[in-house]
């Protein structure tokens, strides 16, 4: 019986990471493979069922029929860092002032306040792409890094205090007052004791802003024209009349690959103990 | 010497703090009152976490504008709160490094003091991988390696269990005598306050009811109120109704005139502790309830409506509903007016 569980589990798990891992190995084959491989049927092994070629991936650095996404990735990678980096700054400060001090503006209440942050993740996109388009264009910002990262930080410090509040309400105000009792003033006990214990969440946060920020393509679209585009912009442009299979697999593999890299990164390191027992 | 002057603290209606006014010197006072007498929030006010009106001076010094970073306060809570992202040592020499000693140093303080309380073995482990009575072990050694004047305990040892409060409670003592700090200890055990303050003060919603040395309290406790909080398992009341030539106790009928000391006609209240009732006698009572707590007996007694409690230094088996015949001691007697402050100690044996 137990064997038969057993062995149960390890189907199910088989199954379940041939689920996941298939699209990647698709999108791997299909990035080598020209026109005539990706419409001939499907095929899996290079050289044995197929020709491969590299005219996906030199599409991508201005190859023939293709763009040139270094610069769209470079600019991702700037306003991806950027605003989460100052979202995760803006978003702590908040969340810390929200689950240690007792705000009151009229019937508002902190909770309010904290709904009213997740709320702006709540609104479907749409609803901020012309107050966004009007703002730019009034700050000159439009079709900018600038401007995309403002935005960015808009849309990606809800998370940030979303995750971090939670994390600060775990940590018992008794500790803050202990750190005070020691000598700390309240910022040095924000950054010397309570910042230490809720790394966990900053990590989370941090990740959850990468990933938000990399993958949107709404604004990156509705607030950039020409000058500035961003690498979910760029991977669409590459669609024509004939979508080339080959050139959007190969862009999809090095789009998802930082956040991929990342979350392994990230992954070790909690599972080195890192982390671990921060928070009792 | 810390000097408390009429401090008051009411949030939402609930008076916290009613016009304390205490001095206190270098040695260990016990804050001795039930939950929610006020003693949490007393220590709080001392130490800046509570904002009463009224004046806290040290030293001559006013603290009522301090904050509580800036007062020469260490405090140890019920609940063991160490820093969980530093180990032991490091969670020792924390508050040695923010008082600007180099880390080198600060540990070698922390080492020391770890040895002290004999936990030199544990310098390398985060709070998390110790057990509560080590943890709440650190977290007396980290308030008191800062060698702050003024250590504030509040029921320090009220989570740990029997034999490792015991342990504590004399290592903690040890540790004091003779450091010329003042120490202020809270904490709902009379015995306790017994055993281990210099000074007692009891208190009782927010107010200080009566303090000094803690035999004499103890053995005069100035109000019923006093007596109550004094005293555990609770002390006995009796109603009493005295004219010159008559005694009538409440419930349990008339009793000789000299059974107490001459007194004006009126009612009074008498005060008599567990362990002034004794087995034997003519009183006859039916057992309520028997409680066994280590080598003692509590018996929770009904006399004719009036209830008693009665302490043996034994362990002894009462049935439930059983008859059993007592005898106040009323040699041992405390008696209160109708103000409810002590006028008289001591009747005759009755």
């Amino acid at each position: 019986m137990k064997t038969l569980y057993l062995a149960l589990k390890y189907l199910a798990v088989t199954l379940w990471s041939a689920f996941v891992i298939f699209p990647f190995l698709w999108m791997l084959s299909t990035s080598f493979k020209t026109s005539n491989a990706v419409t001939g049927g499907a095929t899996w092994l290079p050289w044995a069922q197929f020709e491969p070629s590299l005219a996906g991936w030199k599409s991508l650095f201005g190859g023939a029929g293709g763009i040139n996404i270094v610069k769209p990735y470079i600019n991702s990678v700037i306003v991806t860092g950027s605003a989460s980096v100052i979202a995760l700054v803006l978003g702590t400060l908040a969340a810390y002032g929200l689950s240690r001090f007792t705000f009151r503006a009229g019937p508002l209440r902190n909770g309010d306040i904290t709904f009213f942050f997740i709320s702006q993740r709540i609104m479907p996109p749409i609803v901020l792409a012309i107050p966004f388009f009007l703002m730019l264009r009034w700050l000159g910002l439009l079709d900018s890094l600038a401007g995309l990262i403002l935005v960015y930080v808009a849309a990606l410090m809800p998370i940030a205090v979303w995750v971090m509040v939670d994390f600060f309400n775990t940590i018992p105000r008794a500790l803050d007052e202990m750190a005070w009792m020691d000598g700390c003033t309240p910022v040095t006990t924000f950054f010397r004791v309570i910042l230490p214990n809720v790394l966990p969440g900053l990590v989370v946060a941090g990740m959850f802003c990468l990933i938000f920020g990399w993958n949107d393509f709404f604004f990156a679209f509705t607030l950039t024209f020409t000058e500035t585009q961003l690498l979910p912009v760029s991977i669409v442009a590459l669609n024509s009349s004939v979508t080339p299979w080959w050139s959007l697999s190969a862009a999809a593999i090095v789009s998802v690959a930082p956040l991929a890299v990342l979350a392994f990164v990230v992954e070790r390191f909690l599972a080195k103990g890192g982390l671990a027992g921060a928070v009792r | 010497m810390l000097s408390l002057s009429d401090l008051t603290l009411t949030e939402s209606g609930v008076p916290h703090l009613a016009g304390i006014s205490l001095a206190f010197r270098p040695g260990l006072t016990t804050l001795l009152g039930r939950t929610g007498a006020g003693k949490t929030t007393l220590l709080r006010a001392i130490a800046g976490l509570a904002q009463p009106t009224g004046q806290i001076r040290f030293n001559g010094e006013d603290w009522s504008r301090l904050a509580p970073w800036q007062r020469p306060v260490a405090m140890v809570t019920q609940q063991f709160i160490n820093y969980p992202h530093l180990n032991v040592l490091d969670n020792l020499a924390f508050p040695l490094m923010r008082r600007g000693e180099a880390k080198a140093a600060a540990r070698e303080t922390a080492r020391d003091m770890l040895g002290r309380v004999g936990l030199s073995q544990m310098a390398s482990r985060r709070p998390s991988e110790l057990s509560g009575g080590q943890q709440q072990r650190v977290a007396i050694a980290r308030a008191l390696v800062k060698g702050a004047p003024i250590l504030l305990l509040d029921e320090p040892f009220v989570n740990l269990d029997y034999n490792l409060r015991e342990g504590m409670r004399e290592e903690l003592s040890a540790l004091l005598q003779a450091s010329g700090t003042t120490v202020i200890y809270a904490s709902t055990d009379p015995r306790e306050a017994l055993r281990m303050g210099d000074q007692v003060v009891l208190m009782a919603e927010g107010r200080a009811l009566q303090s000094g040395a803690p035999r004499a309290v103890f053995a005069a406790p100035e109000t019923l109120d006093a007596a109550r909080v004094v005293n555990d398992p609770p002390v006995n009341l009796l109603g009493a109704a005295v004219s010159d030539t008559t005694l009538v106790l409440d419930h349990l009928g008339p009793a000789p005139r000299d059974l107490l000391p001459p007194l004006p006609p009126g009612r009074y209240t008498l005060a008599l502790r567990a362990e002034d009732i004794r087995q034997g006698g003519s009183l006859m009572t039916r057992v309520a309830l028997t409680e066994v707590s280590g080598s003692e007996t509590v018996t929770h007694l009904d006399a004719g409506g009036q209830p008693l409690v009665m302490l043996e230094r034994q362990v002894a088996e009462h049935a439930l509903g059983s008859s059993l015949v007592v005898t106040p001691d009323f040699k041992a007697a405390l008696i209160y007016g109708p103000d409810g402050r002590l006028i008289a100690k001591g009747g005759r044996n009755g």
